[in-house]
């Protein structure tokens, strides 16, 4: 990209009035693998591309419970996304414990804001690789927020982030507008498509995604890769039927599948976390 | 010069009797639901037990407001344990984590007197006695609390093994089946209940085992 005299550490201004570390690193997110977020009024739904470096290694854990009612996604630097989960999560037990209820996500996505702009203004700190995006429940519903390494944060409809992330954005501009009173098996669908999108031609299977819910009613899980295997199934079998138009029986059957995976599952891969 | 002493203290006693019984495969852990300070009662219907894990119940007497402290403190060190490693924790993992935590404590300690009861990771029952302070051993029962020395003795006689010898200390667990052991706790408070003003208003019992979770309340006599 861009190299000048400007960029040698993050607390140092263009004459544009730019700071370059925070730019470089907003590219840092762009190079990790994609991730995608959409919300209905009751549900919200994370999906991310799993790539593992080889064949003989697991694949990365991008997805991340942080409390029953919020969880997030990550693309960038994942050692940096863990320690900001692990951040989270104690922020959500400590919030629970002082004041026995949920902490709200709109409080949680702020003071992650806070904490990575205490980075940008630093000389001996760097910025988070990483960006978030965080699907939470509260009073109001199910709300999706996208967390910037710049300290920026903002509410979405649908977003989707990583590499390849523009294919998935373009499908979701096209669909966003049905989101908001969509169920929550045509959510889990539409975001299988967009990660469709960001792969370009190659096969989707559940081995290369990962897909976590949360909703009224439902804590936040990871589904399983039996159940969103039988999802896939579902809808390439169907061809290019947009799910949002999906005939009453395609939803019937989408609902058993979904119902067996509702109940929260175990990670397959060993969890490495903190 | 006499010595000048506090006039208050931090500590309160509310009194209660908590009980446990670890079966082959199954574990019971009963409390009172009289909540009392000095010789008043304050309520009739307060639970003395505290789920902390799948298979952990945690029956405590003492200070309430200790105890309800120590319960999130222990429910807020769960969900810790769940998120780094994925699952529940076991009953001897928790028993562990409970004793340290009361010993972080020593010197202003939790006035809570704990039992803990589950199911252990080969499916048998199993009950961890506690004192104040964090001092902890496996034992099949055990009974805690205002109306512990009159429980005691009884349980004693009819669970323990007439000798040492016959039933090694390793294999803490009674051959009664659940349901007698249900019916023996019921006795129990039942007894208790008679002699220790502490002690009365309803019984809350737990039974755990390889099915779930069950739970029984039985009334106890209000004077």
């Amino acid at each position: 990209m861009f190299r000048n005299q400007y960029d040698t550490d993050v607390t140092t201004w263009s004459p544009a009035g730019r700071l370059f570390q925070v730019e470089y690193d907003m590219e840092a997110v762009k190079q990790g693998s994609a991730a995608i977020g959409l919300r209905s009024k009751t549900h919200a739904v994370l999906a991310c591309v799993n790539k593992a470096n080889s064949e003989l290694s697991s694949h990365q854990r991008k997805i991340f419970k942080v409390d029953d009612h919020i969880g997030v996604a990550i693309a960038g630097l994942t050692a940096d996304g863990r320690v900001l989960s692990r951040y989270m999560r104690s922020e959500c037990i400590n919030y629970g414990y002082t004041y026995e209820s949920p902490l709200p996500v709109g409080r949680l996505v702020v003071q992650l804001a806070d904490k990575a702009q205490v980075c940008t203004q630093r000389s001996w700190k760097r910025p988070y690789g990483v960006g978030l995006l965080v699907a939470g429940l509260d009073e109001s519903g199910a709300h999706l927020y996208y967390n910037c390494p710049s300290g920026n944060y903002f509410e979405y409809q649908a977003f989707a982030i990583g590499s390849r992330s523009q294919a998935a954005k373009t499908y979701l501009e096209r669909k966003f507008e049905s989101f908001l009173e969509s169920s929550r098996d045509d959510l889990i669908k539409d975001a299988l498509f967009a990660i469709r999108e960001t792969l370009q031609g190659e096969k989707l299977t559940s081995t290369v995604c990962t897909v976590a819910v949360v909703g009224v009613g439902e804590a936040f899980n990871i589904l399983d890769q039996a159940t969103v295997q039988a999802l896939i199934n579902e809808f390439e079998i169907s061809g290019e039927q947009a799910p949002a138009t999906a005939s009453v029986a395609e939803e019937a059957a989408g609902d058993a599948a979904a119902d067996q995976g509702g109940a929260a599952a175990e990670e397959e891969a060993a969890p490495m976390d903190i | 010069m006499p010595k000048e002493h506090a006039n208050w203290s931090p500590y309160d006693n509310n009194g209660g009797t908590c009980v446990a019984i670890a079966g082959s495969d199954y574990c019971v852990i009963a409390a009172d639901t009289r909540m009392s300070t000095g010789y008043s009662i304050l309520t009739r219907e307060y639970s003395k037990i505290c789920k902390l894990a799948d298979k952990s119940f945690m029956a405590s007497s003492g200070f309430q407001a200790d105890v309800k402290a120590l319960q999130k403190v222990l429910s807020s060190r769960h969900l810790i344990y769940q998120h780094q490693h994925n699952k529940q924790m076991s009953c001897p993992a928790m028993a562990q984590l409970l004793s340290n935590t009361l010993y972080y404590k020593r010197f202003f300690p939790y006035y809570a007197f704990n039992v803990l009861g589950g199911l252990d990771s080969e499916g048998k029952g199993c009950v961890f006695t506690y004192d104040a302070v964090g001092s902890y051993e496996r034992v099949g029962y055990s009974a805690q609390g205002s109306g512990a020395t009159l429980i005691t003795p009884f349980l004693d006689n009819q669970l323990k093994s007439p000798s040492p010898l016959l039933l090694p200390a390793k294999d803490a667990v009674t051959p009664l089946s659940e349901t007698e052991a249900v019916d023996l706790v019921k006795t129990c408070f039942a007894s208790a209940t008679e002699r220790d003003i502490y002690t009365g208003d309803s019984v809350e019992i737990i039974i755990l085992n390889a099915n779930g979770v069950r739970r029984e309340t039985e009334q106890l006599r209000r004077d």
